[in-house]
């Protein structure tokens, strides 16, 4: 009846484990009890469960995101204070196979619950804004994607309760990932995550590309659209390319698992260099969806705090797609110690290095943006900055393990472990920090808490650069990635010196959350009434902060790159006289309900409990016919209240046109 | 002020079908503009034109699905691992047999669009049913050929030649099998509400699902089947 599941699955003698869920449950209890007591329950599901609107989405993708960053960074600490202690006698305070776990799932959760869902909301957020669009191409899929992503994360979070978590490593290379070295339940709690986050995502990828391409603003050409949109389109199109081939390989493993193939195996003709090579093709594009968003983000940062245009949009655009190009071949370098030829090596470490240059000309278009600018030092710009200098250290450690001989030292080292945490927090995560201090006042209406949010960055530049830089130094001195315990006496103190930077980090972390309460309880001094507080030139700074449901009353004409600020030179404002009906998407349950069954339907699977997933599976198939099959998708928001609405803007014109 | 690109009416629905026929009147629209801030399109989500250009990056992407399966063949199919080899398991007549239930299905499927543009609701229905009952012969002759196999004792556990045999024309099967349920929704929704906009877009999402289907079938032919008896 339950298959695989016991009472027993339930780690209750870990006190560690324990405490993390007992907090979890806290928390959440206190949520759904707040909701309760102020009987917010049908606003939350009418408003925001079942939202079709890409705004509202996005911004549950945020949170969704920081929940999970602050479950990853927990986990982060718990290595660091690990690898801090374990050291000669001492074996810390975590065993191995818990410690195994908990890289694990800081890694999966970082990558796919923290970054990719921030990224994903910052998209839908501000993308549609950009181009001056209504809303995206598919808003209920836009729904079902992120309903996807969250049953993804409620996944991972449940594998702490109820099982465990993989012990793999963030990609579960096999042999170790087969049933004959992980037999437990881990490995498939991080299958069905990723593979059910993974689909949604992918319908994301399909939505923004058909969005960008066919719903932006009379007289966006392509060539005029923000770079951020730009760079959104490069990413959505590698993850309509890279995520199926994820989907796959995770598909293969799991038939290795559940139905006794050899794809993967050590026996009967399985190769597991087969996975590492597949999961690559996949991985190092998902690392450009990763950067390029952000690169973008930068790219609206730098010209509206200059006070000038973008220095070389053109090569911008070119540079972008030259990078999502070039990301689709170089997976190899992952592995050079595979055992290959020395002419696919080599080839491989020299399309990695070619990466380096159209990277090299984003950053000096950001330098020569800047130059003779009239820089003005915002948060969003500090971010920014921090970013154009640790990214590039990051870079050079990258391109410096492009070089196959080198990377022979370097494989699997501290080294690399320092060189994408300088390169993932240097440019991902400072990038998501800059556009959400950068675009909080569009999205929620008011601009973060500017004391905290300075107090917060310098925590996190300082405390990045003390705990990873040294990594670097460890690696050089052979310290290896994944390691609960050492003996070496030279390594102990740079290990306490990264935790100490972790510390810092989390110093700054705890700042940012106390700016989130700050800025809540202040939005009323901090509001922005103009819609346009940094002197903005796109078109997302047209609009009133918050944007309304369906963001233009009228859609505007596009004469030029930098469109808001090509309007404001003219003296033009978004107003207008006369309005029509607009036609809106209707809220739905069928993204919520599809969501749901997918979770349990994940849960049936991973402990083998066939008759629930059999459930759920015809479940999804079911609300997709009963949906195929309901007419009331839409409706009409009148005139009059289009323009009532206009007006609480300030953004009616009187008298004729 | 150009007239055509702002004046208009409150309550008037000079709505246009969509965005697929956006741009040249935009372009047009911008000739005319003048100085206008606004242009005299009203966008719709969800068009038909919308829609098909997401499912055909749907179906690229699944494309690509199948191109990882295609590449984990080519790699594994000879590591036989002392079991069948190719030669030995298939039928090439009897492939062959299937294979042409799946491309007349193609034909007739095509036969239905046609019947779909000249406004035919009966004849596109009839269309449909043939095809969806030569896709049905396709799936029964493949679990057919399935279950023989297994028989005998090919199955997928046996090595990692038949592992890769089963996903990759399994997956394939698994495919035929959602688009013989997404045809049969889509009959019961055109003998229900007619050949509605919102019905022709769907039958020209699923008729590109099912084309799309047949052309991964010719690559599963060729591939797997074919180059299996000629080596």
């Amino acid at each position: 009846m339950l298959g695989k599941l016991t009472l027993s699955a339930i780690p209750y003698s870990n006190p560690i484990i324990m405490f993390g869920v007992g907090l979890m449950v806290l928390v959440a209890l206190s949520v759904l009890g707040a909701i309760t007591y102020f009987h917010k329950w049908k606003y939350l599901w009418r408003e925001w469960l079942t939202s079709v609107d890409h705004k509202k989405i996005g911004i549950m993708y945020l949170i969704l995101a920081g929940l999970m960053l602050l479950r990853g960074f927990a986990d982060a600490i718990m290595m660091r204070t690990q690898q801090a202690l374990s050291y000669g006698s001492s074996m810390g305070y975590l065993p191995p196979g818990h410690f195994d776990q908990i890289f694990t799932a800081h890694g999966t959760i970082m990558i796919f619950f923290m970054a990719m869902p921030f990224i994903i909301g910052l998209m839908n957020c501000m993308l549609p804004l950009q181009i001056g669009a209504r809303d995206v191409a598919f808003p209920l899929m836009n729904n079902l994607s992120f309903w996807l992503t969250a049953a993804g994360a409620m996944l991972v979070n449940v594998a702490l309760a109820i099982g465990n978590f993989s012990r793999t490593g963030w990609l579960a290379y096999p042999p170790l990932s087969e049933l004959h070295y992980s037999p437990g339940v881990g490995v498939d709690y991080y299958i069905w995550a990723l593979q059910i986050s993974g689909i949604g995502t992918t319908l994301t990828g399909v939505n923004f590309i058909t969005t960008i391409l066919k719903m932006r603003a009379p007289g966006m050409k392509l060539m005029r659209m923000p770079v951020f949109a730009w760079a959104s389109l490069i990413a959505n199109v590698l993850i309509v390319a890279a995520f199926p081939i994820l989907t796959v390989t995770l598909g293969l493993l799991a038939m290795d698992r559940y139905v006794g193939t050899h794809f993967f195996t050590n026996a009967l003709g399985g190769d597991p260099m087969m996975y590492v090579n597949l999961i690559w093709i996949w991985g190092h594009p998902e690392v450009y969806i990763l950067i390029l968003p952000l690169f973008g983000v930068y790219s609206e940062i730098v010209p509206v705090f200059s006070g000038k245009r973008l220095f070389g949009y053109t090569s911008m655009v070119y540079a972008t797609v030259a990078i999502g190009l070039l990301s689709l071949l170089v997976w190899l370098h992952h592995f050079f110690t595979m055992g290959n030829s020395p002419g696919v090596n080599a080839f491989f470490g020299i399309t990695t290095m070619i990466i380096a240059i159209p990277t090299g000309v984003k950053i000096f278009n950001w330098m020569l943006t800047m130059y003779r600018g009239r820089i003005r030092f915002e948060t969003p710009m500090l971010w920014t900055i921090a970013f154009l200098i640790t990214f590039t250290i990051g870079g050079m450690s990258g391109v410096l393990m492009s070089v196959p001989p080198a990377d022979f030292v370097l494989h699997n080292s501290l080294f690399l472990v320092a060189h994408f945490h300088n390169v993932i927090i240097g440019g991902v995560v400072f990038g998501i920090f800059a556009g959400l201090s950068y675009w909080a006042p569009k999205i929620f209406g008011f601009k973060l808490n500017d004391t905290l949010g300075r107090a917060a960055f310098w925590c996190w530049v300082i405390g990045f650069y003390v705990a990873f830089m040294p990594l670097y130094v460890l690696g050089f001195m052979g310290a290896t990635r994944r390691m609960d315990h050492y003996n070496v006496p030279a390594w102990h103190p740079l290990f306490i010196i990264a935790w100490v930077g972790a510390m810092i980090i989390f110093t700054g972390i705890i700042l940012q959350i106390a700016q989130v309460v700050v800025s809540i309880r202040q939005r009323e001094q901090n509001r922005d009434l103009t819609g346009d507080p940094w002197n903005g030139r796109t078109l997302e700074w047209a609009l009133p902060s918050p944007a309304p449901a369906y963001n233009f009353a009228r859609i505007p004409i596009v004469r030029d790159r930098d469109a808001f600020w090509e309007m404001k030179q003219r003296g033009v404002a978004l107003k207008s006289s006369t309005f029509v009906p607009i036609h809106m998407p209707r809220n739905k349950a069928a993204g919520f309900i599809i969501g749901g069954f997918a979770f349990l339907f994940a849960f049936g699977m991973i402990w083998h409990i066939w008759w629930l997933a059999a459930v759920c599976l015809a479940g999804v198939l079911g609300t997709l016919i009963r949906h195929a099959f309901d007419d009331d998708r839409d409706y009409y928001l009148g005139a009059e209240e289009v323009r009532r609405m206009e007006d609480l803007h300030g953004r009616v014109q009187a008298g004729s046109v | 002020m150009s007239k055509s690109s702002i004046a208009m009416q409150d309550g008037s629905l000079a709505l246009q079908p969509g965005y697929a026929d956006h741009a040249a009147d935009a372009l047009r629209d911008l000739r005319q503009a003048g100085d206008a801030v606004f242009a005299d399109v009203e966008p719709h989500h969800d068009t038909a034109g919308t829609i098909q250009l997401g499912f055909w990056i749907y179906l690229m992407s699944d494309c690509l699905l199948f191109s990882g399966l295609f590449a984990t063949y080519a790699v594994l199919h000879g590591h036989t691992a002392g079991g069948p080899t190719p030669g030995q398991l298939f039928d090439l007549p009897y492939t062959l047999t299937e294979t042409m239930f799946l491309l007349f299905s193609s034909f007739t499927c095509g036969l239905a669009t046609l019947a779909m543009n000249a406004d035919k609701k009966n004849a596109t229905l009839g269309w449909l049913a043939v095809t969806f009952a030569l896709g049905l012969g396709f799936v029964i002759m493949e679990v057919h050929e399935f279950a023989g196999m297994v028989a005998i004792g090919a199955t997928a556990e046996r090595s990692a030649f038949l592992s890769c045999f089963f996903t990759l024309v399994g997956t394939h099967g698994l495919h035929v099998t959602c688009g013989l349920i997404f045809m049969a929704v889509m009959m019961a929704a055109v003998a229900r509400k007619g050949l509605t906009a919102t019905n022709r877009a769907r039958l020209n999402c699923m008729m590109l699902f099912w084309h799309f289907l047949d052309i991964i079938w010719v690559g599963v032919f060729s591939l797997v089947y074919l180059s299996g008896v000629v080596h």
